[in-house]
């Protein structure tokens, strides 16, 4: 064959390739698309949390009513979703993790339930309460990952165990509070126990049988991560060698933290599994010197090897613990006339993210609280040492103030401007729609020792609403290319559950108090609200059977928010009036008194445990039959 | 006649049960008996909390606060006041001894049944906690006791010598 021809062919056959999407939809690929069933925690790969069902739309939406309900038997708070694969419902719980299989041709009968058998002293280290975010599915299983790291694959019309896999260590501090996540033919699981000490990983087994395929770390050498120092970039630079040990001191990076909790996404055109790390341990910064990577970052792994093609941090050498483990939201929208494949992240330090996902290129990071205060910016400037990087406010930072030193009124506090309830997006309106908190802190570092699965802590903190403000939370929709909010309603306590949007023109989610709220997707008025059994920090999802479409929700309050707000949070309390109410009116020495004007007005706030207290149901609605 | 002396008796008695009750927690009268170093302990050798007349703490309520707002408040959450699963110790200690309290922070307590799971740990090999069991009983003691708010005390008595040095021995931590 002549030179030319050969080249031609090879050049044309490579150009055709090129437009090929790197595999045909998998099986669950396809059933994602059918909107009338909820296959996947996130609705799709892309996290979007999207339904095309209109049935329920922004007119009629005002008479949803109760449906049929279901008691999980569970009191602990209840994250994640139901799955509905065809005419069956599969409801989990949190510890312990029992599994229910719900006909829903037969008015939710049982068909099974799996009741796994595990340690309760996993309990005692989950940190944030004993929460599961969710089964997966895929070729006939049902994939729970459990409390004690266990990876479970049960026949989905039985129930029955068909593989088991333990991800992890109890012992050591390891937890499993994550979904499971099925991309192509692998099923994902991460760890959590950033507050022991533990060093994060990803791992990901065949769905067929349960062997491993790959396993990449959070920190550590390149053959744990990952990461080619030569092939990995980070905004548009390879990494270089030894990206993750250099920004370590010693063997620090060994209990470095960067736990995996959180939502991963999938791109099956480019191959690539995306999510976020958490915090390094410990929480005191002074302890850990150094950029800490690959904690708080954004990854981009290759489904199949587990190689690492981007990477981004967020928050460098983290004060905190503002971990990075939040959703990553995949959508192709057109920036500057350009039709660009982004990714938008909005992290708990406050900054909404949007990238280009192929490239890991940063195009936007901006506030999504206005009363984020801990950075001024993230430098955009390409040519600037700190491209990248968050411009970090001495008055904010607890490494420059230093150990047993109280840094105040950091906005946001630990929890973040927003902790894993995920956001939704709307194709219709571009917009994005989040659940937020409105909450700050204070912060003291200090020396701690590490002991193997036990807590690492080393911060203590308090939090408070904002100063002036009474509420704890708004529901925002959010712009992610001009990187602005463009409304933003209060809610009183922090918005703590998932939202869903619908092509209806309605957004859903759940609140603190146990509402269940129904908004209009363009403009943010509030639609519907139901009061449920007890707190929402579920997220909601939709489907359709019989003709019908049905939107549930899990209740069941918990989680962190059921820890930092049960009881009430202080406004942050002036001198005077915190001896006032020691010496019941006596004014303090003129010497004794603390200088703390600015602190805002005195008083117990609100607490949650005036609104909710514990449950777990699944609430289930409709509109009203004809 | 009989009857209205015994209902006589009956309320004198009762209230000075009440009045009794009134001044004693889980320890007994958390009043101030003696001090050493800055650390205060009532009348039984339990240690308890001093605060002055313009809301001064000790030491011991002031490292009690921090310590409890690290390793305690992600489950009983700020200032005592629980969490949806886990107790509010400045309930509690009303009627938890400080022998208990030392004995279920050092061994973990578990209560698993059909209606319930809650776990805590033994924080017995966490030195970041153990090397401050004290300090912690003390400040959950006062707001036990209503002697404090909620809220980070905003004055404290000096950190003495002598508790520079049991720390760094009881911790390692230098």
């Amino acid at each position: 064959m002549k030179k030319s021809l050969c080249i031609t062919t090879s050049v044309v056959a490579f150009l055709a390739f090129q437009n090929l999407p790197a595999r045909a939809d998998s099986a669950l690929e396809t059933l994602a698309k059918d909107s009338k069933q909820w296959v996947m925690q996130a609705g799709d790969d892309a996290n979007t949390r999207y339904s095309k069902l209109n049935q329920i739309n922004a007119n009629n939406v005002n008479k949803l009513q109760v449906s049929w309900t279901f008691s999980t038997g569970v009191l602990r708070g209840h994250e994640g979703a139901p799955l509905v694969i065809g005419d069956v419902m599969y409801v989990h719980t949190p510890f312990p993790n029992t599994v229910y299989a719900l006909d829903l041709n037969n008015e939710g009968k049982i068909l099974w339930k799996y009741e796994p058998r595990q340690d309760p002293n996993v309990i005692p280290i989950m940190c944030c309460d004993t929460v599961n975010r969710g089964v997966a599915y895929a070729d006939g299983k049902v994939f729970l990952h459990q409390a004690d790291t266990t990876l479970v694959a049960l026949d989905a019309k039985t129930g029955k165990v068909v593989w088991s896999k333990m991800d992890g260590e109890a012992g050591k501090g390891q937890s499993g509070t994550d979904a499971p996540f099925v991309f192509g033919d692998k099923v994902l699981v991460g760890v959590s126990g950033g507050e022991f000490g533990v060093r994060g990983w990803v791992s990901a087994y065949n769905i067929k049988d349960g062997s491993l395929a790959w396993h990449g770390y959070s920190e550590g050498p390149d053959s744990d991560t990952l990461i080619d120092p030569q092939k990995t970039t980070s905004l548009g630079k390879p990494v270089g060698e030894n990206s993750s040990t250099s920004t370590w001191e010693g063997d620090q990076w060994k209990i470095g933290g960067g736990a995996t909790w959180g939502w991963y996404s999938y791109d099956p055109e480019l191959n690539l599994v995306y999510y976020g790390s958490g915090n390094p341990s410990t929480w005191n910064p002074v302890q850990r010197p150094g950029d800490n990577r690959w904690s708080m970052s954004i990854w981009a792994r290759d489904l199949d090897t587990g190689k690492v093609k981007w990477i981004y941090q967020m928050t460098p050498h983290d004060e905190w613990d503002y971990d990075g483990v939040n959703e990553m939201i995949l959508t192709d929208q057109t920036i500057e006339g350009k039709p660009r494949k982004l990714l938008t992240h909005f992290d708990r330090n406050g900054f909404g993210y949007t990238l280009d996902r192929a490239s890991g290129e940063l195009l936007v990071a901006e506030k999504y609280d206005p009363v984020v205060n801990w950075a001024t910016k993230v430098d955009m400037d390409k040519s600037s040492k700190t491209y990248g990087r968050p411009l970090v406010v001495d008055q904010y930072s607890t490494q420059h103030n230093g150990e047993d030193s109280n840094s105040k009124g950091i906005c946001p506090a630990a929890l973040g401007t927003k902790d894993e309830q995920p956001a939704a997006y709307s194709p219709e309106t571009q917009l994005f729609y989040v659940p937020t908190n409105h909450v700050c802190m204070d912060y003291e570092p200090y020396k701690v020792a590490y002991t193997a699965g036990q807590a690492y802590v080393g911060a203590a903190v308090a939090m408070y609403p904002p100063k002036g403000d009474s509420n704890m939370g708004n529901f925002i929709a959010w712009d992610n290319k001009a990187g602005k909010i463009v409304w933003s309603n209060k809610e009183q306590f922090s918005a703590w559950g998932g939202a869903l949007a619908t092509a209806g023109g309605v957004v859903f989610y759940g609140t603190l108090e146990g509402y269940l709220k129904a908004i209009d997707a363009k403009t943010g008025k509030e639609l519907y609200k139901f009061k449920t059994p007890s707190g929402i920090i579920g997220n909601v999802m939709t489907y359709e059977h019989g003709g019908k479409q049905y939107i549930a929700v899990l209740s069941g309050v918990g989680g962190w928010a059921g820890i930092g707000l049960a009881a009430g949070l202080l406004q942050p309390e002036n001198a005077a009036a915190w001896h006032g109410a020691v010496d019941q009116g006596k004014l303090p020495t003129a010497d004794k008194t603390v200088d703390t004007a600015g602190l805002g007005a005195v008083g117990g706030y609100a607490g949650l445990a005036d609104y909710t207290s514990l449950g777990g149901t699944l609430t289930v609605f409709a509109l009203p039959s004809q | 006649m009989n009857l209205k002396y015994w209902k006589i008796a009956l309320i004198i008695a009762a209230c000075a049960f009440v009045n009794s009750a009134a001044q004693a927690d889980g320890s007994g009268d958390p009043a101030v008996a003696s001090s050493d170093n800055g650390k205060y302990v009532d009348k039984n050798g339990n240690p308890t909390y001093n605060i002055h007349p313009d809301g001064t703490v000790d030491w011991y309520t002031f490292s009690g606060f921090r310590r409890y707002h690290s390793d305690c408040h992600v489950c009983h959450g700020p200032n005592g006041e629980g969490s949806s699963y886990a107790p509010a110790l400045a309930q509690s200690l009303k009627t938890l001894s400080y022998a208990d309290f030392v004995d279920v922070v050092t061994n973990g307590r578990k209560h698993v049944d059909s209606a319930n799971d809650k776990v805590m740990p033994s924080f017995a090999t966490n030195v970041n906690v153990m090397c401050y069991v004290d300090d912690i009983y003390v400040y959950l003691r006062a707001r036990a006791n209503n002697a404090i708010p909620g809220g980070r005390p905003p004055s404290h008595e000096d950190k003495s010598e002598a508790a520079k040095t049991a720390e760094t021995s009881c911790t390692g931590v230098k």
